[in-house]
Parts: C-alpha cells; structure tokens; sequence
C-alpha cells in the first residue's frame, strides 16, 4: 500500500464483509511524540482466539477467490516497518478492533495520504453503513458521524448529490483546518 | 468551515424539489472492485474519478457501487459497468483518465471503449 488511508480503506472491507453496521477509525497524531496512533473499530461479527492468533499470519483468509489473506499483514509491516506495532482485539458475535502505532520520524513511515477520500469512498459505496471519523492531532480534532448526518437530513438520502458534496468538502475544509490551514 | 446548519438548507431545498430519491433499480451502474489488490492498484482515485464526473456531469442515474476482490489481480483496478439491458462490461487496469473517457462515451452516449475491456487485455 502507498499510504495509510489506503490500508484504512482496505481494512474497513474486512468490517464491511463482516456484516458491521458501524465502522469508527480514529487518528491521532502526537507531532512532539512523532507518533501516530491509527484505529479501526467495527461491530461486525467479529473472531474467535484462533482466527485472531492467525490473521497475521499471511496464509490465513476465510475468503475463496485466493487462498492468501493480505490485508492485515500488510498492515501490521507497514507499522513494524517504523518500529510501532499492530494490536488486535476482536469478540466473536461483537466486533473487532484494530490499532496500530507508527513512528512517524521513521525514514519507512509511510504517509497518511487522502483519508477524506477513503472516508468519502465509504460513505457514498455504503450507504446503509454507518461511519465515524475522529482524527486528533495536538489539540485540533476533526469529527464526522454520519449518524448525525443523517439526524440532520431525516427522510433525505446520504447518496444524494449535494449531500455527497457536502461531505466531500465538510471532510476536507476539517482536514486543512487540523493540518494548521485556514 | 461547511457547517451542519448549510446540510439542513441543502435538505430543505431537496425537499422541495421533485425528484426525493433517485431510482436505484433503473439506471446504469458502475461496479468498483475494492479488494486489497484493487485499492493497491489504485481504485480510489479511479472511484474518485467516477465521482467527479457523476457529480460534475449532474447524471442522476448512474450508480457507483463496489464489490470485493474480482479474482484477477494483474488485472486491477477493474470497474464493471452495466447498462439497463445490456451485458455487463468489465473494464481493467483503470486509471483516473480512463475513468473520464468511460463516462464520456460509454455511460454518456452508450458507445464501450473497446480498447480498456478485459477481452481487450485478455
Ligand atoms: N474486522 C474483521 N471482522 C471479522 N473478521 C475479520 C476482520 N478483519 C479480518 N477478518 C478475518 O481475517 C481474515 C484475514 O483478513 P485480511 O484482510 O488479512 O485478508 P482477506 O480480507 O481475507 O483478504 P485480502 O485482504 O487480501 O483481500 C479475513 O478473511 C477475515 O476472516
Ligand atoms: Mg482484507
């Protein structure tokens, strides 16, 4: 993967194909600490102690079109590869969490790239999912739930154009704004 | 900064206008394989290209949904496109340009570019 919003993207299908109806990624970024710190939690149907114990393991995936399973392990060097660490928590029946440090100093961190288009992407190919988006970095934070998006519209669609557009700048106006923008 | 309260002026004036909701069922619709070997080939922007066009284009029947892996990995980003009553064309190794000129001539005026079909690539 070329950054991390795309192994973010990558990982939300796992929570997609896990039947989750909220999937909730978190950022945050200790500039000082040179430190990120990247989470994903969903409510899909989750794993057993075994499954978790072998997700790491490239050659595990409950997926038939190929025997290898890519995603997490991918995931889990591109944090090694800074000196951090991947972490998994997942509850058969409830969910799964996933988290990973990276230490941004590192010559190997790869960069965040485009999580507003990752989140943007989500939103408009699932709309009957909920998502949640918080992303800290000092004292700035970002917040989209489209929970409460979807309060505000009542009976009008997510899809809906104007409403895609709006997200899409609502997402990047926020980004710039805890980037040190405007 | 967009705020909340300029969501529930957009939602008033869709309210107001005819068209609530857009026929999913009828229209054409864009497939995006978003498994791991497609966003690492690059199916965001491609997606995001797709978008720009729908939007920018103000196409009210087109739908842009994903799907996970298509199983032909040398083969991503691949996008399968379906038109009502006619056979699905899947389109390989997508960029965000090709995306452009798939919405110009095949989604717009119905014409399939050859050229970046899997039968082509085959
Ligand atoms: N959020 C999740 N909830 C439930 N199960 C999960 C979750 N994430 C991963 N898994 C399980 O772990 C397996 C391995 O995931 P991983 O992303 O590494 O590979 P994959 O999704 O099978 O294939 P690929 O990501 O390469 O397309 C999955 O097949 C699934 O069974
Ligand atoms: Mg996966």
């Amino acid at each position: 993967m070329e950054d991390i919003s795309l192994h973010l993207l990558d990982l939300a299908q796992n929570s997609i194909s896990a039947g989750a109806s909220l999937v909730e990624i978190f950022i945050v970024e200790d500039t000082h600490k040179g430190q990120m710190i990247v989470t994903l939690r969903d409510n899909g149907h989750g794993m057993d102690e075994s499954q978790v114990k072998r997700v790491t393991d490239p050659f595990f995936t409950t997926r038939n079109t190929r025997r290898v399973g890519l995603g997490i392990p991918l995931f889990q060097a591109s944090a090694e590869a800074t000196g951090g660490q991947m972490y998994i928590k997942s509850c058969k029946g409830r969910g799964t969490e996933i988290k990973a440090v990276f230490h941004t100093t590192h010559i190997d961190c790869l960069p965040l790239g485009r999580v507003d288009d990752t989140i943007l992407s989500l939103i408009l190919l699932n709309p009957e999912i909920n998502f949640v988006y918080s992303h800290k970095k000092q004292d700035k934070h970002f917040l989209l739930d489209t929970r409460q998006i979807r309060e505000v519209l009542g009976q009008v669609s997510i899809e809906n154009p104007s409403v895609i557009e709006w997200i899409r700048k609502y997402l990047s106006d926020g980004l710039e704004e805890i980037n040190g923008g405007v | 900064m967009k705020s909340l309260q300029e969501l529930e002026q957009i939602k008033q004036k869709t309210l107001d206008s005819v068209s609530l909701r857009k026929d999913r069922a009828g229209g054409i619709r864009i497939v995006v394989g978003m498994g791991t070997c497609g966003i690492a080939a690059g199916a965001r922007p491609v997606l995001m290209s797709f978008l720009e066009e729908v939007q920018k284009r103000n196409l009210r029947d087109v739908t842009i949904t994903q799907t996970g892996c298509i199983g032909v990995c040398r083969l991503e980003p691949m996008v399968e496109v379906t038109r009502p009553g006619e056979e699905k064309v899947t389109y390989v190794k997508m960029t965000a340009e090709k995306a452009k000129r798939v919405i110009s001539e095949h989604i717009v005026n119905g014409k399939i570019v050859n050229e970046y079909t899997i039968g082509a690539a085959e």
